[in-house]
Formats: C-alpha cells, structure tokens, sequence
C-alpha cells in the first residue's frame, strides 16, 4: 500500500506525513507564483495599453458582445465545475462525470470563441507584431487562453482516471487541485475583462 | 528541416573558440568513454540519475555546480588576460568573442554554478536538518535538477554549434533584440534561463512545503536550524520572484521569434519596462544566493565555536527583513535610467535600509564567537574571510546606494568589483564552507583539511588582488567590459588583478587536490559517528551517509540545538524499542528524459526547428500525463531490513570516536523563548 492510499484509508502509516495535503498546499504556492506571471502580464498591458505605433486601437478592434459571452461560458464553467465537486464529495461518480463534462464542453467555448477573435484580428491587419499595444494584448489573453486549454486537458485526463480508477482519494485530491485551477483562471479573466475589454470599448 | 542550423555553426572563426569547442566535445567524449570503460552505466542510471533520494539529487547538483565552476573561471580568466595586454592592441580576442565570454561567464556563475551549489546543499542538508526522511515532492525535485542540467547543457552547446549571446548576463534590450542581434547566441541565453529558472521555481515551492509541512515532531518554527531559516526565505523567493523572469526572457523571445514589440526601439516597444521586469528578479536573486551562505555560516560559526548561535531571534528576524526588503530595492539597478529624483532617492534608502539587518547579522556571527572555543577548521576560515571581506562590500555597496554617487560609478568596473565583493565571499566562500563542512555526512569520510586551508588563503588572496584593483580602476573611469583600451595607467592595476585570478586558480588546483587525496586516504578520515564536527543539529543525528530513510525513528525536538541537547540528555544514540515499516520514492526515469527533452526543446527554439519544438513540446506532456497518473510511487522497506542497517549503524557506532556532551550545552547565557530548558 503507497502512503497515498494509508494517507487516504485514515490510518496514517507510523511517522508518515499527510502526503495529499502537502500537493494541496504546494499546489497553492504554484497558483500564487502563476499568479504572479500574470502580474506581471498586466503590468506590462497596462503600461503598453496606448503604445499603438499608429495601428489600430482597442477600440476599434474589441467586441463586447464576444468579450462578454466569453465570461459567461467561462463563469458558467466554473460553476459547473463546483457541482462536480459537490458530486465528488457525495461519492456520486457518474454525477461528477457529467458535471465534468459539461464544463469541459462550455471551456471549449470559451477557447473557440477566443480563437475565432484572434483569427479575426489577423484578419483585421492587427496582429500581435503590429504594435507594443497588441503584443501585450495578444501574449496576456493568450496565456490565459493557453491556460484554459491545459485546464481542458487535464479535465480529460481526470475523467479518464474518474472512469478507469474510481474516485480514489488520490484522483478525489488531484480533482480538487483541477478545481482551484479552473477558479483561478475564472479570476484571472474577470481582471482581463475589467483591464483590457471594458477601458479598450470605452 | 534544421531550421537556422547549417555548417557554418561550427566555431572556425577564431582558435580559441574552436579551442573551447574542442575542449567541450572531448571533455564529454572523455567521460563517456570513461564510463563505459569503468562499466558502470547501469550503476550510474539505476542508482544516481533515476534517484529520487534527496542526498544523491543534492550531490549531483553540487557535481553540475562544480563543474561550471571550472567553466566559468576559464572564462573569467581569458578575460583578466585579454584586459592585461590589451592596452593599444587588440590582445587575443576580437571584440564579439570577448562579448560572448563575459556574457557567458555571469550566465553560468550565477545560474550554473552558484544556484545547482545553493540548491545542492539545500537539498542534502535541509530535510536531514528538519529530521525528516524526504523533500515534500521528491519526483519534483528530479524534475528540477534535471531542467537545470539541460540549461546548462544549453549553455555548452553554444560553445560548439553558433555562439553565446554577447548581449551580457543581464541581456538588455534594444541590444539583445533581433534588429541589432540576429543571431542565435541570445537565443541560446534565452533558453537556457527559462528552462532552469522553471526548475527553480518548483525547487522553491517544494522546500517552502517540505519545511512548513515536514518538521520534525517538536520543532516549531523558532526551533529551526538557522540554515533552515535561510533556506525558507530563499524558497519563498524562488517561488515568488523566478516568475519574473520566467516573464521576462518569454517577452524577449515574442520579440525575437515573432516579432513582436516589448522592448524594441520602434513599432511602440518599451525597452524600461525590460529592465524593470529583469530586475524585479534579479535584486531578490541576489538574496536567492546570498541568504543560504549566510545559513551555512551561522551553522558553522556555532559549531566551530562550540556555543549556541549568539542572537538566534535576531538572526531570524534579519533574514526574514531582508527576504521582504529585496523586493523593494530593484530600481538601484538602474538609476541612470532616468527616473526622477524623488523615485531614485526611495530607491536610494531602501537599499541602504538593508545594510541594517545584514550588519545585525556580522554582530550575531562576531558575538558568537566571542568566548567560543573556535577551532579553525577550513569551514571556519571561510567563514571569517568572509565576515571581513564582505563587510567592505557593503561598504561600496551603501556608496552605490547614492544616487549621484551612482550615476558617476554606473557602469564601471567599481560595479564589478563590488558584485564581485558581495558574490564571492557572501555566496561562494559560503557554498564552499557548507562544502567542507557537511561533506563527511554526504560521503562518510572527511576531506583534508590542509588543502583545504591552502584552498582557502589562495582564494582570499587571490580575490583581493584580482577585486581591489577594480575599485581603483573604476575611480579612474574604466568602464566594464572593455576589450581593449589605450590609457597606460590602467594597465599596472590589470597586471595585478591578473595575477590574482591565476592566485585563484591555484586555489581551486588545491581544491581538486584536496578531494583527490581525501579520496585516496579516505580510511583515516572515516566518519563512523556521523558527527564529526560535534555538531548541534539534526542532520548529524544521522550515519554518514545517511540510510536512504535518514532516521529510523523521527527525532522529537526539544530545543534548538536538537542535536546536542540530546547529546546532553544522553539520549542521542539511544536504540528505539522497535521500527517500522518506511515508505521510500522509487526511482523514475522520468525526470531524466524530461530534461533531456527540455534540453532538445530548447536547442530546437535556438535553432527554430519547428517540427522538433513541437515533437518535444508533445513528448513532455505525455511523459507529465504519464506520471501523473501513476498511483503507486513508492515502495516499502520492512522494518526487518530497517532493523538491518540500523544494526550495522549501531555496530559502527561502538567503534566510533564520539563527542560525549556533559551537562555543558555551550555557552548561553539566556535561554530562549519557547524552549523547553
């Protein structure tokens, strides 16, 4: 038996510590030092935000509507994620499947709503190398976006060991570090949407 | 198909570059062959590079270091010569090589050489220290070592296909940028800095972990070794401030692969915002390096004077001010950027607030050993060379923290000789002290100490010659990083400081003679106590070596000397009633392969081999997926076989020469707050 599974069985192996509260709790210094990088995305928008060179603006190039229906899929994500949790915690296993699926499938479009925005701005003459302004547009929603997609990966990843090995108190402890990571991106967006979308519109 | 990489990447510019190519390649040919001849590859991978032990991930990253030691000095001495006869002539190097050599020597020192020794000692010492059996997340921890392998690969690869950035360690833009540096060598820089600094933000979260979450029963934080204090600060900083630059070297490569504008000149680029980023980082990563050094000195110090840290609490709280503070100080590192008065002057006296807990910190060590019975162990010297030599560091240091005073020193090689005053006592004197000191508990004997005295006296004479000309020259206007120059009075002061690198170098002769000759009469140096120093804390509790489990039974902590307050109660070496079974790592590949692939996926981007990025990009998510999916990371040993080597532990124990305590915890005049005494 791994000192997982005593971790897990209650019955702590003589001298071990709690090994799943340390990945908690080591997984929550990831997040601040994740949250840092995006920090630092920020800072470096806000300070490019009027470098234009010439090109276009915010203004002309940002879509509320698109904006805002990314924010709902995305909030709507999370909480769909949150009843997968609650599933989790009433050992309802089919429940915490659907609920996973769900939200992987309102992540999906998140991301092609994202996408099919880049794609747009290519289109429009405004790509990332047009100006200090859009690189720093394109490379802090991007990491966002990026993060996002590693997110619906590893939703896949958890509902393959949901199935394949049950809810275990390991896959049980790796779905709540999935959560805290698919609520801290829902954070990080709703600081994209108040820095970039609502002062580029207004 | 190879991307930018053609024939021409080979190094036939010049001889000495295609000296260095040569020495690389046969160097890894040598080993290699070495190896196979010895037969010993099976050994080397089931048993060092697949391991999950934290003492033998320690010991190879020590390895990586010491390694990059001799790369780095190399560079650091071409240069000393090159500036030694360069007055009216061109010496021996064009001006580009020179660039690549000094962009390359601060790269590998600081990245290569100083952050693999730092994270090395950590790792053999702190969990033993804490009196636990293993690092919070030990596959993390391979993971770590090998990404930072890989970026020091990166590095010795430019040596052999293209070249090293000649931007400087620091890379500044619009210099570094693709419109002024088409080149691969910023690439290289690039990659290699964000491939490592990933390994070190996770070896940052994995010590904050290990020590807020695996102390010892007993051990409350104001119970923590003073080189575990430390060590909790630098990992918080790890943790929090190698994002930075994580940041900042993803930004310049937007820039230079993309074409986008950060910090070009044009195109609506801020190339301040560069600096400010870089050094949001790298003022932190100076306490990154400093901070342990000074952990290890406080253990040696107390050891060699056979006394109680004097001012543990003041101790404590200087490291933690100065952990906070190094976040506050960034800007110093540009002042002549051209922010105004009032935001240089902040900047100014932040800087010099910190002298404060630093200085608190010489008093403690001096206080120490006040009334101590000192023995002058190499550690020990080190440790006072250190004390004397770094303080007149922070003397200049305050001086560069004048704003107007800086803006007539910026950029000169006054600069240099004060980085260097800091850097080398406060961190590598530190590194090697923490060497000499904990070597018997990583390998169960003792190395000699007179070679390492003569190491020692070669070191602190060859640094002063080779540093303080420096100061002079930068007070006569010299700018760094200058291959040839045509003012006859600078010249003498380059002689001098040449002459004391080669003093240096005799130092680190006497270095590798000394491990050489510990080696060969290693029989007279055995440690068969595991505590040869009569040392105060936990990690020479254990055998040395240590069992792979470190203790048997979990030590309770009653003190913060644990150690010699159990000595002093006796009960140190008392043999428990019974032992239990013990869940150890097994060994992965994985981390292995995951740096090899980084160091591909690296090479790929320098290159711009697209297909091969995105094969490695792919490869190392599914090796991640891969294990991190497996359940079953552990294996157990039996408390019959525990019993076994605690057995053969007790039997070398009887035979061992070992440092009886009697009713004499050293001198300590007031106990402390929270102890048990």
């Amino acid at each position: 038996m791994s000192a997982e599974a005593y971790a897990a069985s209650g019955q702590q192996a003589h001298d071990e510590p709690d090994v799943l509260a340390q990945r908690e709790f080591g997984f929550w210094l990831y997040l601040m030092s994740d949250a840092i990088i995006f920090g630092l995305l920020f800072a470096t928008y806000a300070v490019m935000a009027s470098n234009t060179a010439g090109g276009p603006t915010g203004k002309t190039l940002f879509s509320l509507p698109n904006a805002f229906a990314e924010t709902l899929l995305l909030l709507f994500s999370s909480i769909t994620f949150g009843f997968a949790t609650l599933a989790t915690k009433s050992n309802d296993r089919v429940a915490a499947l659907r609920w996973l699926t769900v939200t992987f499938l309102l992540g999906l479009g998140f991301v092609f709503l994202e996408i099919r925005e880049f794609y747009g701005l290519v289109q429009l003459g405004a790509p990332p190398s047009r100006s200090g302004f859009l690189s720093a547009f394109f490379t802090l929603v991007g990491t966002h976006g990026l993060h996002v997609s590693f997110g619906l990966t590893w939703i896949l990843i958890m509902a393959g060991q949901l199935i394949a090995k049950g809810l275990t108190a390991p896959v049980a402890s790796r779905l709540l570090r999935l959560g805290l990571f698919w609520h801290f991106l829902d954070i990080v967006w709703i600081g994209i949407f108040s820095v970039v979308y609502l002062p580029g519109v207004l | 198909m190879f991307g930018k990489l053609t024939i021409d990447a080979l190094p036939l510019y010049s001889w000495v570059a295609m000296g260095g190519a040569l020495v690389t390649v046969g160097g890894a040919l040598m080993v290699v062959a070495g190896i196979t001849w010895l037969g010993q590859w099976r050994y080397l991978w089931s048993e060092w590079l697949t391991s999950l032990d934290h003492k033998r991930i320690g010991i190879m990253y020590v390895t990586l270091a010491l390694i990059m030691l001799m790369r780095g000095f190399i560079d650091a001495i071409m240069m000393r010569s090159q500036q030694a006869i360069s007055l009216n002539s061109d010496g021996y190097l064009p001006p580009g090589h020179f660039d690549q050599i000094f962009s390359s020597h601060g790269t590998i020192m600081i990245f290569f050489m100083a952050m693999p020794f730092l994270t090395g000692l950590i790792n053999i010492v702190v969990p033993q220290q804490i009196g636990t059996r293993d690092v919070a997340f030990p596959f993390l921890n391979s993971v770590s070592l090998w990404l930072t392998t890989a970026g020091a690969g990166l590095v010795m690869a430019s040596l052999v296909l293209g070249k090293f950035s000649t931007a400087g360690w620091t890379g500044y833009p619009p210099y570094s940028g693709a419109e002024f540096n088409p080149g691969v060598g910023v690439d290289y820089w690039l990659w290699a800095i964000l491939i490592s600094g990933i390994g070190t933000t996770l070896t940052g979260i994995n010590f904050v972990v290990t020590i807020l979450k695996r102390r010892a029963p007993g051990m409350t934080l104001l119970r923590m070794p003073m080189f575990t204090w430390t060590v909790f600060c630098t990992s918080v900083l790890m943790t929090f401030a190698f994002p930075a630059l994580t940041v900042v070297c993803a930004l310049l490569a937007l820039d230079r692969t993309l074409g986008m504008h950060f910090f070009t000149s044009g195109g609506g680029g801020n190339m301040m915002n560069y600096a400010n980023l870089f050094w949001i980082w790298g003022h932190p990563e100076v306490y990154i390096l400093i901070l342990p050094a000074f952990g290890v000195f406080s253990e040696v110090v107390a050891t060699f004077s056979a006394k109680r840290l004097f001012g543990y609490i003041s101790m404590v709280y200087a490291t933690a001010s100065i952990a906070i503070l190094s976040f506050t100080v960034w800007l110093h590192h540009f002042f002549t950027m051209g922010s105004s008065a009032n935001v240089n002057a902040f900047f100014g006296v932040t800087t010099m607030i910190i002298a404060v807990p630093t200085g608190v910190k010489v008093f403690d060590w001096l206080l120490t050993m006040y009334r101590g019975r000192i023995r002058f162990h190499p550690s020990m010297l080190w440790t006072l060379g250190f004390i004397v030599t770094f303080v007149i560091g922070g003397m200049t240091g305050v001086l560069l923290a004048i704003p107007p005073a800086d803006f007539l020193m910026h950029n000169t090689t006054f600069l240099v000789a004060h980085f260097h005053n800091m850097l080398i006592p406060g961190a590598l004197f530190g590194y090697f002290a923490g060497y000499m000191y904990w070597f018997p508990k990583a390998f169960g004997f003792a190395l000699n100490e007179r070679w390492g005295v003569r190491s020692f006296w070669c070191w602190l004479i060859g640094f002063y010659m080779a540093f303080m000309p420096l100061y002079a020259l930068g007070f006569m206007g010299m700018p760094r990083r200058t291959e040839h120059y045509n003012v006859a009075e600078w010249q003498p002061y380059l002689v001098v400081a040449v002459v004391g690198a080669v003093v240096v170098l005799l130092g680190i002769v006497c270095m590798v003679v000394q491990l050489v000759v510990s080696i060969r009469e290693r029989q007279q140096a055995l440690d068969l106590s595991g505590d040869p120093w009569n040392g105060r804390t936990l990690e020479w509790l254990t055998s040395s070596p240590p069992a792979p489990y470190n203790f048997a039974v979990l030590p309770q902590v009653r003190d913060l000397d644990a150690f010699y307050d159990m000595k002093a109660r006796g009960d140190a070496y008392r043999r428990p009633e019974r032992y239990h079974d013990i869940h150890l790592p097994k060994n992965t590949g994985a981390g292995v392969i995951l740096g090899v692939v980084a160091f591909v996926l690296g090479f790929a981007m320098v290159w711009q081999i697209w297909w091969l990025a995105i094969v490695c990009g792919l490869a190392m998510w599914a090796v991640i997926i891969a294990r991190s999916c497996n359940d079953d990371a552990e294996y157990r040993l039996s408390a019959d076989d525990v019993k076994k080597i605690e057995d053969e532990r007790f039997q070398a124990l009887a035979r061992a020469a070992r440092h009886e305590v009697v009713g004499d915890r050293g001198f300590s005049p007031a106990p402390l707050p929270g102890s048990a005494t």
